[in-house]
């Protein structure tokens, strides 16, 4: 066993674990934060996105024991109080999901591109930019307009937030 | 995956006394193939040596006329530094073309390099670059660094530090990539430095990354797509598999051969 101390959503966890623990899998079993999903669990589809120290990672592809004092953000984690995250609210807006099962990462992707990319997005990068992030059942078009319509929506917001 | 021992060393000496002492150690670089072998148990180290802790294995720097990598530099941040778009652009759009951004936010070149899988991108880039892999024991030259698939000259306990690219005049890459795994069914760097001209290929030979002498004597001519009409590497030594066979593979490397050129040519 080993322990590791990371802070997952502005909270401070500290876990004993079996060194060959996942990310995912602390974030799914130990914490019931399941709203990472592991889809491939081989780093090919991108549900289990979530965000370490910022940038967008495949969890099913990392140790647990990786993420000492290391701060992670998932799906769970972006809302503010009951308002969806634009890019949630733009992903419902534009129906950019069916199943759902690999929303989760596509919107932790859709965040990271923002971050790395900027608010003004075309289709071609938003296309580009999810290849990590595989959906099975909408043919990812309405995706890449919610990815393009939530990348504005976080610049209104961003507008406001340095009002 | 088996369960290990798991280390979080935090110094370099300490890292390397690890894994020393350890029966069946690996070091855990960005993890981007580690893990996923230890899940498939291709991979069972009885230790990992996780080197996420270790100070002073990252960055990105020109020395005068060498680009220096530190090996625990994350693909993502090579693809975006200004410094190795300024001194070697193709190095930059090679990173640019691996994996997807998650992967590339967690895999480094050190691990790459250790790793030395016969599609991957980086081997083509330090030995068409002639790049020197420093490790914590010596120097070693990428020309003597690759020895087969999954195979190079690190000794147990050798550590990759950095990674040493001299500046090319002209370099360029392309590859053809497996739609679903991104990896190289053939991928091939060009690079010009002075009267030097190399070409390597990842991904088609059937024992790693190799050296295309026959392009290399072509381009001396001149250096230009034309030199390489009609050339393509015998099929011997080529990789076939369910993917692509060696025929195929032989030819998508002069056409990549080709459009690399062109590529070193645009900057």
């Amino acid at each position: 066993m080993t322990t590791v101390t990371l802070t997952v959503n502005g909270q401070s966890v500290t876990q004993a674990i079996d060194p060959r623990t996942l990310l995912v899998q602390l974030l799914r079993e130990n914490l019931r934060l399941t709203g990472t999903h592991v889809g491939c669990d081989t780093s090919q589809c991108g549900a289990c996105v979530v965000h370490v120290n910022g940038v967008s990672v495949k969890s099913c592809t990392m140790l647990a024991a990786q993420c000492e004092g290391a701060s992670v953000t998932t799906i769970e984690g972006i809302a503010q109080g009951g308002q969806l995250h634009p890019m949630q609210e733009a992903f419902r807006e534009h129906h950019g999901l069916q199943c759902g099962y690999c929303t989760p990462g596509m919107i932790m992707s859709a965040i990271d591109i923002v971050n790395r990319k900027g608010t003004a997005l075309d289709e071609e990068t938003v296309r580009h930019e999810l290849e990590g992030n595989i959906c099975r059942c909408t043919g990812y078009h309405n995706i890449v307009k919610a990815v393009i319509a939530g990348a504005e929506a976080m610049a209104g917001g961003m507008r406001q937030a340095a009002e | 995956m088996y369960a290990f021992e798991f280390h979080r060393p935090t110094s370099l000496r300490q890292a390397a006394s690890l894994l020393g002492k350890a029966e069946d150690g690996r070091l855990l670089a960005g993890g981007q193939s580690l893990l996923p072998m230890m899940k498939l148990r291709l991979a069972s180290p009885g230790t990992v040596i996780d080197l996420g802790a270790v100070p002073g294995m990252t960055g990105i720097e020109r020395k005068g006329r060498s680009l220096v990598i530190g090996a625990m530099t994350r693909h993502a941040e090579v693809e975006t530094s200004p410094v190795v778009k300024e001194a070697i652009p193709a190095l930059a759009h090679l990173v640019s073309v691996l994996g997807d951004p998650a992967v590339r936010n967690r895999g480094t070149i050190g691990g790459s390099l250790a790793n030395n899988d016969p599609s991957a991108d980086y081997p083509a880039a330090c030995l068409a670059l002639g790049a020197t892999i420093v490790t914590n024991q010596r120097r070693i030259a990428a020309d003597d660094f690759f020895q087969g698939v999954f195979t190079t000259a690190l000794e147990e306990g050798e550590i990759i530090v950095k990674v040493v690219f001299p500046i090319p005049s002209r370099a360029g890459y392309e590859k053809f990539r497996h739609p679903a795994s991104r990896f190289a069914l053939a991928g091939v760097f060009v690079a010009r430095r002075g009267g030097e001209i190399r070409v390597a290929v990842t991904g088609a030979g059937d024992s790693g990354v190799f050296r295309w002498h026959e392009a290399e004597e072509a381009l001396k001519g001149r250096f230009a797509p034309k030199s390489l009409d009609g050339l393509t590497p015998s099929t011997e030594g080529m990789n076939s598999d369910i993917h692509a066979d060696a025929a195929y593979r032989a030819h998508l490397v002069g056409v990549m051969a080709r459009r690399a050129v062109e590529r070193a040519l645009r900057r």
